[in-house]
Order: C-alpha cells, then structure tokens, then sequence
C-alpha cells in the first residue's frame, strides 16, 4: 500500500518537472527557430518569475491556507535588493550567470528578513488580519522604494532616504566612474540585463523543488494540519506559529528570488510596477490553478501571461476578453460535470486529486 | 473486576495498584470563570496512573469545559493541575501535549486532507528531529526518521484493523473509523494521559463494545491513564474504575460506579428531585 502511494505522489511531482523541462526545452527550440515572435521572446523570462511567483505564494495561500495579498511587496524587495547587488557587483563579478546567481540569492535574503518582518507579529492571528497587514506591507513597500536613491561607485553604496522628495541622484555625491542604480520614483536606471530563459527555468525547477520537497516532509505535514483544524493541530503538540512562520517566510524567499530575476530582465523599472494588481494577479494564478495544486499554478501562470498578449488582436477590448475568458475558465473548472468527465478522460488528473 | 479504589490522604479516591505511584492527575481546586459565570468551579480530581477514569453529568455540565482547561485550550482562572506532579500553569495547549495529556474532540476534528497515515504521522512530529533542511533535501535523517514514522503509524493503526486504510483520506472516512483514527492520533503522541470526549456518541451497541474493548485494550498496552466523558452509562459502569460526577460546574460526587449508581445526589442531578406527596 504504502509503496503505491508514495509512487503515487511522486509520479505526479515528476510530472511536473518533467512538464517544465519539456515547456523549456519546447520554448528553446521555438525561439531557436525563429517561430516566436520578439513580444513573446521577451515574455518568456516573466513567465518563468510569474510561475515561481505563484508557486511560492501557493505555498502559503494553498498549503498553509493564510490568505497574502502582499506577495508582489517580497517581489520588489528581491527584484531592488537584486539589482543592486548585480549592479555594484557589475566589476568584481563579471560572469553574468555567477553575477545573477548571487543577486538571486541577496534578493531572496532580503525577502526572507522582510516575510519574517511581517510575519513574526502578524501570524499569531487568525483569519483576515493576515491579508490585511500583507496588503499594507506591500503598499508599504512599494513608497519605500520610491524614496530609495542608490548608486554605486569605488567607495561602495551610496544610499539616500528621499523623505522630502526633493533630492535626486546628484545628492548622492558620486564620483565620475560611479553609477546610479535606483533613481527614486524613475525606479531602476540602465540596468545590465543579464536575466535569461535558462536562469528563469532554473528558478523554477529550484522553487518547484523546494516547495514540494517541503510539502511531503514533516513541517509540510504539519503546514497543512493547521490548515485543515488549528485546535486539533495544538492539540498533538504541534506548534502553530513556528510552522505558520516556516511556510510564509520561505514563500517570501521564493518570491524575492523571483524578484530579482524579474528585476534584471528590464533596464528600467519602477516600484509602482509590484503594486496590489501584481499580488492580485499571482493570486489569480494561485486560485485558477487550484489551491494546493502546484502544477495547476505553473499552468495558470503561463497562460494567464500569454493571454493578454495573445489577445493584443482585439485592441482597447483586450482587458474586457481577459475578464471574460478568467470567468469562463473558472466556471468550467468548478462545474461537477466536467470535473467528471476530465477526471474519466485523464487518469493522470484523477491521480493528482487522490495524491495532492 | 478491576480491584477497589482506595482513599489517598487528599480525599481522592484511586485503584488500590497505583498507590504508592504519583498520580498521573491532580487537580486541585480547578476553575473557570467566563464573564462572571462559573463554567467549573472547585474542580479536584485524582487519577491514578493506570486508571480509567468516568467524567459524566447531565448536558451543559462542563464536562468538556474541564477537557478544556486541562489541554490549555481555555486558561484556568484559578487552580492548579498537576500533570504527573509537574504544574502546567503558563503551558500552552502544545506544551500541555508533550507533557503528556491527549485528546479526542467531541465533534471529530480531523485533518480530512490528509491521508489516514498522515494524520497519525503528523502527530509524531515532537519525536522527530530532522529539520527542515532536511526535509527538503531530503538528507539521511529525513529517510531514517520518516521510516520510523511510517512503521508506527501502521502498527498504531493495526490495534485498531485500520493499516489497510492508510492510504485513504481522512475526510472520507465512516463515522466511526473516523473516531478510532482521532484515538489513533492521540496516542501517537505518546500521552501518559489520554482524554476521550465523548468516544462512543453515535455508535450502535456493537461499535460501543468494541470501543470498550479497544479503551481497555490501549490501557492494557501503553499503561496509561484514560478519562473520558460519555453519555452512555453502559459503557461508564462497565469500564470506568472512578468515576467523577459534575452538575453546573461543580464535582458533586466521586467513586467507583457502583457507589455513583446508588448515590441519590446523581440519581437526582439526573431525574430530579421526587416531590413530596
């Protein structure tokens, strides 16, 4: 029994590596050949971040079953917090691929201090709170930013807290080899851009590894007991608050990670970028791909972000389309007659709802 | 059937094999106050530390108020408890469980996502000790700590012929395995004291006797203490060796089931008083 069920559930997390390497190996080849256009080129990176993005926050809205709408918030910490790693880093380190790996790592640390910010008080409460505080986090954030003025020359970081609003980068006092990397409400300045398909397939496959590992171990057990009975779940000696914090702070790493690829794939980018609609949006993801459900989130992230871009043919109705096309979407996934007859259809999808 | 009860110095009565050994139990003077209602009130009990104990009264007793203070979920407004002589003031219902007190739930509170197995697993997670990095990339402790786990989740369920349903969801269920999984669950903490609310509500007679069996079974094997509140006075007087009488909060009588059944306080508690012609 026991040897079926864990062939069980691991065949459906192979499947869902084995789904991104062919996604990955599928997309090289397309661009390779020329077949894809530059607007979906340039989509590919962003996907990579929103699939990592909605995996990460899957683990806390599907899993733990705490609703974020802050995710966007660790985002931006990552994404800067990367730039200006990779950015100050652009002569001690020049291999771009080492140079991102370390601005990954500076991006997700610094969403880790952030998620545990956030987290350590708020978590202690139940229901609505979370959501709420996380939303103020990331509204937070986002002002943060746009006071940030950050340059970088051969005496280090050069940091400005622009409070009043009336000082620019000249106030940093850099000297002529000196850069400017956040800019204030302008966001980041000519950033080399050294994100890459392969590096955003990594990220997920290292966020998909993460996530599930964590699932089906002890602390994933106990993540999703809270989630089913809170009572009973202290009442077997488990405690609560350190396992809550355990699933939101290494979403939290996760989504800085992504941040960070995000924020060196674009040469500009504002904070007003990671604002309520970005969260909105992952969580979008989270909720069509069904909470819990990890390669579901993958599946809604990729089309969710080729969507609109794909519909760019119907012009100043795009966004009306999109709307149109989510209900249905969400109509038919929660219609009892066809969940039954994709559940016949796919033996696969069957296994997933036993084992998930 | 199961030797007398015997007196110890507080006033408490106790089977006669477990004297001379700390109580597992000892409340003294236990209370709870909510907005100016006295839910329990001067709560004192004992139980020994092999004993099966009876904690009955008619409906809004606080029987489960008591369960509840004794696990933390409520904080007693005043009183003590003493859980195998260790004072459990400023525990946490957490705490209170690796000290050694388990529980069931009057209305079943499982983890129905989980798997049967998962369910008794996750419960065994104050024994295990790989950490989280561990568990994700699944280093050596991860594989030796969760195969322990496995192994004694299938032999905790096999004392009750679940092992084949290991791999079934827990919401999906029957009414009645889902109440031996919640017993199942609970030892799986190792408690020295395993609190039953209500084990038998909604059973037919032949799932009660088996419960009864499976209650004396479990003392018999762990040697532990197990209190449970019931309705039904079969299974009370047929399994409790002490049982403790509540009515609106207040203990108003204690002993073995044959003095409970003739005391006229229950009988009255229960019926109400007969009026004098």
């Amino acid at each position: 029994m026991k040897q079926r069920k864990i062939s069980k559930t691991n065949v459906v997390n192979f499947s869902t590596y084995l789904g991104m390497v062919i996604f990955f190996l599928v997309m090289t080849a397309l661009s390779k050949a020329g077949v894809l256009n530059r607007s979906m080129t340039g989509l590919l990176v962003p996907i990579c971040c929103y699939m990592s993005m909605a995996v990460s926050l899957n683990l806390t809205v599907g899993i733990l079953g705490e609703l974020s709408l802050g995710h966007a918030g660790f985002m931006s910490v990552g994404a800067f917090a990367g730039v200006i790693a990779s950015q100050s880093l652009l002569d001690v380190v020049p291999s771009a691929g080492l140079r991102l790996t370390i601005a990954m790592i500076v991006g997700a640390l610094f969403a880790t201090v952030a998620g545990f910010i956030v987290g350590a008080p708020v978590l202690r409460l139940q229901g609505d709170y979370l959501a709420i505080v996380t939303l103020a986090f990331g509204e937070i954030i986002k002002e943060l930013v746009t006071c940030l003025i950050v340059g970088h020359d051969e005496n280090g970081l050069h940091i400005l807290f622009n409070l009043t609003g009336n000082k620019t980068v000249e106030d940093l006092g850099l000297s002529d080899t000196g850069i400017a990397i956040i800019k204030g409400a302008q966001g980041t300045a000519s950033v080399k851009t050294i994100a890459s398909f392969t590096a955003g397939f990594i990220l997920v496959m290292v966020t998909l590894f993460i996530v599930l590992n964590l699932k089906h171990s002890r602390a994933g057990r106990a993540i999703m007991a809270l989630r089913d009975n809170r009572i009973a779940t202290s009442s077997i000696g488990i405690n609560t608050t350190k396992y809550k914090l355990m699933a939101f702070v290494t979403s939290a790493a996760l989504a800085g990670a992504a941040g960070a690829l995000y924020g060196l794939n674009y040469s500009s980018l504002q904070a007003a970028k990671f604002n309520f609609n970005t969260s909105i949006l992952v969580l979008v993801f989270v909720v069509l791909g069904g909470l819990g459900n990890i390669w579901g989130s993958l599946v809604a992230a990729a089309a969710l972000t080729i969507l609109p871009e794909a519909l760019r043919e119907f012009a100043d109705y795009r966004m009306l389309v999109y709307a149109i096309v989510l209900i249905l979407v969400m109509l038919a996934t929660h219609n009892p007659t066809l969940q039954s007859f994709f559940a016949r259809l796919k033996p696969g999808k069957k296994e997933e709802k036993e084992a998930a | 059937m199961f030797g007398k009860l015997v007196p110890v110095p507080s006033g408490a009565v106790i089977p006669e094999r477990d004297i001379g050994k700390r109580p597992i139990l000892n409340c003294i003077n236990l209370g709870v106050t909510f907005g100016g209602l006295k839910a329990v009130d001067d709560f004192n009990l004992m139980i020994g530390r092999t004993e099966i104990a009876g904690l009955i009264g008619p409906n809004g007793a606080g029987k489960t108020t008591v369960f509840n203070l004794l696990t933390k979920v409520y904080q007693p407004t005043h009183g003590t408890i003493l859980l195998d002589g260790q004072d459990t003031h400023n525990m946490t219902t957490a705490q209170v469980n690796r000290a050694g007190i388990a529980r069931t739930f009057q209305n079943i509170r499982l983890f129905n996502d989980l798997t049967v197995e998962e369910n008794v697993t996750v419960a065994m997670d104050a024994q295990m000790k790989y950490s989280m990095v561990s568990g994700i990339f699944r280093l050596p402790s991860f594989w030796k700590e969760e195969k322990v786990a496995h192994e004694r989740a299938l032999e905790l369920l096999s004392l009750f012929h679940m092992q084949d349903l290991a791999n079934v969801k827990a919401g999906s269920l029957p009414y009645g395995a889902q109440r031996r999984l919640e017993i199942v669950r609970a030892l799986a903490t190792n408690p020295s004291l395993l609190l039953l609310d209500e084990p038998a509500a909604g059973m037919n007679p032949s799932e009660t006797a088996e419960l009864m069996e499976n209650i004396r079974k479990i003392r018999d094997t762990f040697q532990i203490a197990i209190m449970l509140i019931e309705h039904d006075m079969n299974l009370v007087m047929n399994i409790c060796e002490g049982i403790c009488v509540l009515n609106f909060g207040r203990v108003i009588a204690k002993g073995s089931p044959e003095e409970i059944q003739s005391n006229p306080v229950v009988i009255e508690a229960y019926l109400g008083k007969q009026k004098e012609a």
